[in-house]
């Protein structure tokens, strides 16, 4: 995505669609703003006190009357939804600017309104016909929302491939709905909720088709296809919105249909878990060698979900074996990362779309020494950096933390063979770690440090205080919240109690009160960021001039380095990536190298397409659009035709219907 | 008033042994090669003087450059006060505690490594690119064998997986051990890039990983990631010293000792590896890592089977 890179005052725009662009702006922000400030106040209350509210109107709408309502749950995926909307919508405001003199802002801004209204409403539905209503306008507004560049050819396909994906999706969740409805007589969630325990074999089928479609939305491999390719498509605000929370909504739809059903059966949490495990392995194995750094981001978003999807089967697991510490372990690390994970990938997003704003280019090869040119935007992308890596102090490790120890519970409530699994997954929990490690070493060693890569980096230039004021409440947000654990797992007693019942909530008083780790983990936090402080005064009070001195890099001998002998980053996950990985997971080399005494015209190409939609999807899809077309015979565009099909089916049914009608007299 | 006793002999001990390790290897390689070789106090002597120098900052460098030094040291430090150095507990011990220990040298890890990219050399990159690989690799293997000894004692805290509880273990699962001990060892050799990973004498295109990182930093900075490293050393030492040595006498006048001796007998074998073995070929070192989890992953199933 190209950014116009001087967005200033150009002379040819003339004053009053300037001002329409403002006003426009300025109404697109204030209604989010105030929507969300509006929404903020009930479900602050709710999730603090863990009551509920409804209103229930005597409208029929299918099989059901309209109702909402908010429970902790609701309320639990309300805060995210109405904060980083917030803070997105102020960023976007100057974001959009840029390109105020090539579009109307107001349509993008009426869908960004109508995208946060349709998540709020996707949470807050009381009835399978609404959410699945609400549903659509939210997944709808977020393609009109992706193809805001729908010059590009790029985007436009981006664009459709998200429609497809999200579509076949919800054709699963649709299904899972009209099943649990049959059983209920109402597609009302209170009727669906009180019913008395459904079949295992009901409950089963109900689990795997709401695991795909809603996996489809949490972007769980192989359903992730849509995400690389929407993401980066998509303005960065917008990428935000639904990498932080959109696909969130995936998990709130699948933790709302397993409430309905009771206690799971125990293999509902190993599935879950293990396509957790694989996603978030394969997510991030191809975040390692994307050239785009918002692929990378929407990579590791799959990768998160992942995690969020294995804490989520182990807490399954746990309910179903009658644990109620891995219960609720699993859950609250689930929980919390679907916060923290909200919280650090807005960060990254908007640190990425300021950099894109600034040089023009999402191209890492094409970045560097950006740390020197916009130091905010650049601070803000690595403390990001460093909560997705899950490392201490912030706050995607205490989420890490937790997803262990539930495992390591799982471990010692488990004897014999079937304890090896999760010894297993913690060893690829370990790898997954390290690889998440390159892999954002890799982003912020090649885009901020170093000597910039092309002229559009060298002038780079900061953002704006309105794109740079909601990175820093963010990056507030995530030391906040890795120094307060307890604190902000204590907000989710009320879901678990709605969720697991109030046996499993007494389990997580317990374990706050008898051995508070999580507290330890905090404190800790606190001590690692003043240990850092005062190591650094202390370098600082070493290395004072006069005896300080600067100079250039050493460049080991070379009289002449240049910034590209710098290590690129494909160069810098090569190792990993071209030898390590997976044949079916590795980047596509090609060219012609040099070859003899006098080499010709050489070239390298490295492409890294997602492999299951470049090897599963495309061929299959294709395979089958080339036998449907063999059905435009009957296409022939002439009305006789028509005619004649239209006179024959309407003598088939005639047949059926009387032939039935036989059929019941005899 | 015996544990606050303990914790400060654990910090004193932590915090002035680990430079002591370097002066054994090296010495260890003198004397191999026939050599007289640096005094043993060499490395106190050379921080001392590193921290009086004055320092050279690279024109292309931010914050990241001097954070890579600043964090590497702190992380390390912190890491020091989570594993139990003699059989009671360590100073900070908590449930979990094992997974806050692994993650804290990751975070040096990141910032030492943004530190090299962030000189802009290409060498200092390859560094960077090799380190992360690597610890990628040797972190499974460096799991799982704690998850042999979070089985075997059945409990989540490092003290009391290290404790004193492990000499019973050696007796009846010690295949499982033996296998655990050979695989730290490696992840010993490669998290503190020793041969056969890299060769940490030399500081320029011989040695690849961790040294040729630092070419860029100078005087106090420089004394901090010297320092720093030689933590992390001491670190691992500690655990596999830990792993092999886990019997207490009971008093601590003797378990204190018995620890020290230990830890310099870790660095002798270190000392007598790099004296008989070469550096790995470079594409050899992922194949050695991942045998090293695999030998963890033996040694659990050993254990579950």
């Amino acid at each position: 995505m190209d950014v116009p890179a001087n967005h200033g005052s150009s002379p040819g725009a003339d004053a009053s669609s300037a001002s329409r662009a403002s006003l426009q702006t300025v109404l697109g922000v204030g209604c989010t703003l105030v929507m969300c400030g509006v929404a903020l106040v009930p479900t602050v209350r709710i999730l603090c006190a863990g009551t509920s509210e409804s209103v229930r109107l005597t409208w029929d709408l299918f099989h059901g009357a309209f109702c909402i309502g908010i429970d902790p749950l609701s309320a639990f995926f309300l805060l995210p939804i109405l904060g980083l909307s917030a803070l997105a919508a102020i960023y976007g405001g100057n974001y959009l600017l840029a390109y105020r003199d090539k579009k109307s802002l107001g349509s993008t801004w009426f869908f960004f309104n109508l995208f946060v209204a349709g998540m709020i409403s996707v949470v807050i539905a009381r009835t399978a016909f609404l959410f699945l209503v609400a549903w659509e306008v939210m997944s709808l507004s977020a393609y009109f929302l992706v193809t805001f560049e729908h010059e590009k050819a790029e985007v436009r396909r981006a664009g459709w491939i998200y429609l497809v994906a999200t579509h076949l999706g919800v054709a699963f969740i649709f299904a899972a709905f009209v099943l649990l409805g049959r059983r209920a007589g109402s597609l009302e969630f209170d009727v669906i909720q009180d019913m008395p325990a459904t079949d295992s074999v009901t409950a089963g089928v109900v689990f795997v088709l709401a695991t795909i479609g809603f996996g489809a939305k949490a972007g769980f491999v192989p359903f992730h296809v849509w995400l690389p390719e929407a993401h980066p498509a998509a303005p960065s605000h917008v990428s935000a919105l639904m990498s932080g929370v959109m696909i969130k909504m995936g998990i709130y739809g699948l933790v709302r249909i397993v409430t309905f059903m009771g206690p799971p059966a125990p293999w509902w949490g190993l599935t879950l878990g293990a396509l957790g495990l694989l996603t978030a392995l394969v997510g991030i194995s191809l975040a390692l060698h994307q050239r785009d750094m918002k692929r990378v981001l929407a990579y590791s978003s799959i990768e998160n979900m992942g995690l969020i999807g294995l804490a989520l089967g182990i807490g399954l697991w746990g309910w179903a074996n009658r644990l109620p510490t891995v219960a609720v372990l699993g859950m609250t690390a689930a929980l919390l990362h679907v916060w923290n994970h909200g919280l650090m990938k807005c960060l990254m997003f908007f640190a990425a779309g300021s950099v894109l704003h600034g040089t023009g280019t999402a191209d890492m090869e094409k970045q560097g020494g950006l740390m020197k040119r916009m130091p905010w935007t650049a601070s803000a992308l690595i403390v990001g950096a460093v909560a997705i890596a899950s490392l201490p102090p912030l706050n995607g490790f205490v989420s890490k933390w937790l997803i262990y120890s539930s495992l390591l519970r799982c471990n010692s409530s488990s004897t014999g063979a079937s304890g090896l699994a999760p010894l297993l997954t913690i060893g690829l929990l370990a790898l997954i770690g390290g690889l998440a490690a390159i892999a954002f070493v890799r982003l912020t060693g090649v885009v901020l440090l170093g000597s910039p890569r092309s002229k559009a980096a060298e002038l780079a230039h900061e953002s704006s205080a309105w794109m740079l004021g909601p990175m820093a409440i963010l990056a507030g947000l995530c030391v906040t919240a890795a120094l307060i654990p307890r604190v902000v797992t204590g907000q989710m007693r009320h879901v678990l109690d709605q969720v697991l019942g109030t046996e499993a909530s007494r389990s997580l008083l317990r374990l706050e009160t008898s051995d508070t780790p999580l507290q330890i983990v905090g404190v800790i936090n606190a001590w690692t960021i003043v240990a850092f402080v005062a190591a650094t005064f202390l370098l600082i009070a070493r290395s004072r001039k006069p005896t300080r001195k600067d100079a250039p890099t050493w460049g080991c001998g070379y009289v002449k380095p240049t910034v590209r002998m710098q290590y690129t980053g494909r160069s810098f996950a090569e190792t990993i990536s071209e030898h390590l990985l997976p044949r079916f997971l590795r980047p596509r080399i090609g060219g012609q190298l040099p070859r003899g005494l006098f080499p010709a015209e050489s070239r390298f190409t490295a492409e890294c397409p997602d492999p299951v939609s470049d090897r599963v999807y495309e061929p299959f899809f294709g395979r089958w659009a080339e036998r449907f077309a063999r059905l435009r015979v009957l296409q022939q565009g002439k009305i006789h035709v028509y005619l004649v099909y239209i006179a024959v089916v309407v003598v088939l049914a005639l047949a059926w219907v009387s032939i039935r009608g036989l059929w019941g007299t005899a | 008033m015996n544990t606050i006793i303990h914790d400060s002999v654990h910090v004193v001990l932590a915090f002035s042994l680990p430079p002591l390790l370097l002066g054994v290897i090296a010495k260890t390689k003198a004397l191999f090669a026939g050599r007289v070789g640096p005094p043993l106090l060499q490395p106190y002597y050379d921080l001392f003087k590193l921290f009086q120098k004055g320092s050279v900052y690279s024109t292309t460098t931010t914050w990241v450059f001097r954070a890579g030094a600043v964090v590497g040291f702190v992380s390390a430090g912190i890491a020091v006060l989570l594993i139990p150095l003699s059989g009671s507990a360590a100073p900070i011990s908590f449930t979990g505690d094992l997974i806050l220990f692994a993650y804290l040298l990751g975070l040096g890890r990141f910032f030492t490594a943004s530190a090299a990219l962030d000189t802009g050399s290409a060498f200092e990159g390859m560094g960077a690119a090799r380190e992360v690989t690597f610890a990628c690799l040797a972190e499974p293997a460096f799991f799982l064998g704690l998850l042999v000894l979070a089985k075997l004692s059945g409990s989540l805290q490092l003290s009391g997986m290290l404790g004193s509880s492990l000499a019973t273990h050696w007796a009846n699962a010690g295949d499982s051990l033996a296998l655990v001990l050979l695989s730290w060892f490696i992840v010993l050799l490669a998290e503190n890039s020793r041969i056969p990973f890299d060769d940490p004498n030399t500081h320029l295109e011989l040695t690849m990983i961790h040294e040729v990182m630092v070419l860029d930093h100078g005087g106090p900075a420089f004394g901090m990631i010297l320092y720093g490293a030689a933590l992390k050393l001491f670190v691992f030492g500690a655990l596999v010293v830990r792993l092999a040595v886990p019997m207490t006498v009971g008093s601590a006048w003797l378990d204190w000792p018995i620890f020290v001796a230990g830890l310099l007998v870790v660095a002798v074998v270190i000392g007598v590896v790099e004296s008989t073995m070469a550096r790995l070929r470079l594409t050899r070192v992922p194949v050695l890592l991942v045998a090293a989890c695999l030998l963890s992953a033996f040694a659990i199933i050993l254990l579950v089977r």
